[in-house]
């Protein structure tokens, strides 16, 4: 039996694992990848101690201190239950069923969908949520980017090396993301941005070749080899049974956490994006991973 | 041996962590970086139909994404 299971090992649960390891916890950590999101991240200058890291460049630091310490790490597997029985967690994977006293929750968001005709057919076709990783694919090719926000902008600024036009289409004409990256994008010949406009189709046949847009009422076709969804975010889901009930989610489907945390279940705490924290930045998620292990700590001691 | 072949591009956290997989397990594999050569990035897209990374060829057979257990069963065989 463990004594707390960290479930993901983005910035959060790396926290926690961390803590945890020097808390001399039995500690089980439980995660798909290492990094999480924001490995994704082409550029990170708000996280002290670096004035520049790329993403990758980060998660392989996090990587490292975490096999510093002798913790049961399972890497590549995924939780998809959690169960509270007898004052006892039940976690199962797809492999293993693992028991421990307590849980912290960590495994950030996934990319939201635009769930329009077109994007489950082409994805990895044409269609890519992960601008990082698949722009070096589009060299020299028409591409539209979907969103208004920073990982939007982000994507485009990439592309601009790489792609021979890029439509920037925001279904507002406000953009909440930092005025420099709009700035680079405005002043690019390549970009041509479209505001107030509503992506409704893609459509292609092996490959992604055009998309159909309304703007103000008209429809318009767009002919390109490549869409790159970024429209946020939607937090992971895992299937949660308690004996003390449901496990508390805002509208958002955010699990609500108080400030030390904890969740509506005694012994099961969540930190980070998959949380409803104001402001989804890696140091907010890393603070709160120590939050959940040092308030972890404290339960273990009270029920010990 | 047949060749084992990996398109990977230097951002993508899944890329690391299949060059990561195959390096604990000691096999050995050739990385083409798909941002610096577009010419094998077409084939790979020609290849598998599918444009992503990272993608991994063995014994001729492309696989798509991280798919761990796809890639293990394929490994099986080489």
């Amino acid at each position: 039996m463990y004594d707390l299971t960290i479930i993901g090992a983005g910035p959060a649960g790396i926290t926690a694992a961390v803590y945890a390891a020097r808390k001399k916890l039995n500690t089980l950590v439980i995660t798909n990848n290492i990094g999480g999101w924001a490995a994704t991240s082409s550029e990170v200058g708000n996280y002290p101690s670096y004035q520049f890291i790329t993403g990758p460049e980060l998660a392989k630091k996090f990587e490292e201190h975490l096999k510093s310490f002798e913790l049961d790490l399972r890497e590549r597997e995924e939780a998809i239950s959690i169960e509270k029985i007898n004052n006892i967690f039940k976690v199962k994977t797809k492999k293993e069923e693992y028991e421990s006293k307590t849980v912290i929750i960590a495994n950030g968001r996934i990319p939201r969908e635009l769930n329009i005709p077109g994007e489950k057919e082409f994805k990895n076709k044409g269609i890519t949520y992960c601008a990082t990783c698949d722009a070096p694919l589009f060299a020299g090719k028409d591409v539209a980017v979907i969103g208004g926000g920073n990982s939007a902008l982000d994507a485009v600024i990439q592309l601009m090396k790489i792609a021979k036009k890029i439509y920037l289409i925001n279904l507002t004409d406000k953009f909440i993301c930092e005025e420099v990256r709009l700035d680079k994008a405005r002043n690019s010949e390549k970009v041509e941005i479209l505001e107030n406009t509503e992506t409704k189709e893609i459509i292609g046949d092996k490959f992604v070749s055009q998309m159909k847009v309304l703007k103000e009422g008209k429809e318009k076709i767009l002919d390109v080899q490549g869409v790159f969804i970024e429209i946020g975010s939607v937090p992971t889901i895992i299937d949660v049974k308690t004996q003390d009930g449901n496990l508390k989610l805002n509208k958002g489907n955010e699990i609500i956490v108080d400030q030390y945390c904890k969740t509506n279940i005694p012994g099961l705490f969540a930190a980070g994006d998959v949380t409803d924290v104001p402001y989804k930045q890696i140091i907010i998620a890393a603070g709160q991973g120590s939050i959940a292990t040092l308030s972890a700590f404290d339960y273990l001691s009270k029920i010990k | 041996m047949s060749k084992i072949i990996v398109y990977s591009a230097p951002n993508c956290p899944w890329c690391h962590t299949l060059k990561d997989f195959l390096k604990e397990k000691n096999i050995e594999f050739e990385d083409i970086d798909v941002s610096k050569d577009h010419e094998k990035a077409t084939e790979m897209i020609e290849k598998s139909g599918q444009m992503g990374v990272p993608q991994i060829e063995i014994n001729g057979k492309m696989i798509v994404g991280f798919d761990k257990e796809a890639i293990e069963k394929e490994l099986e065989n080489v």
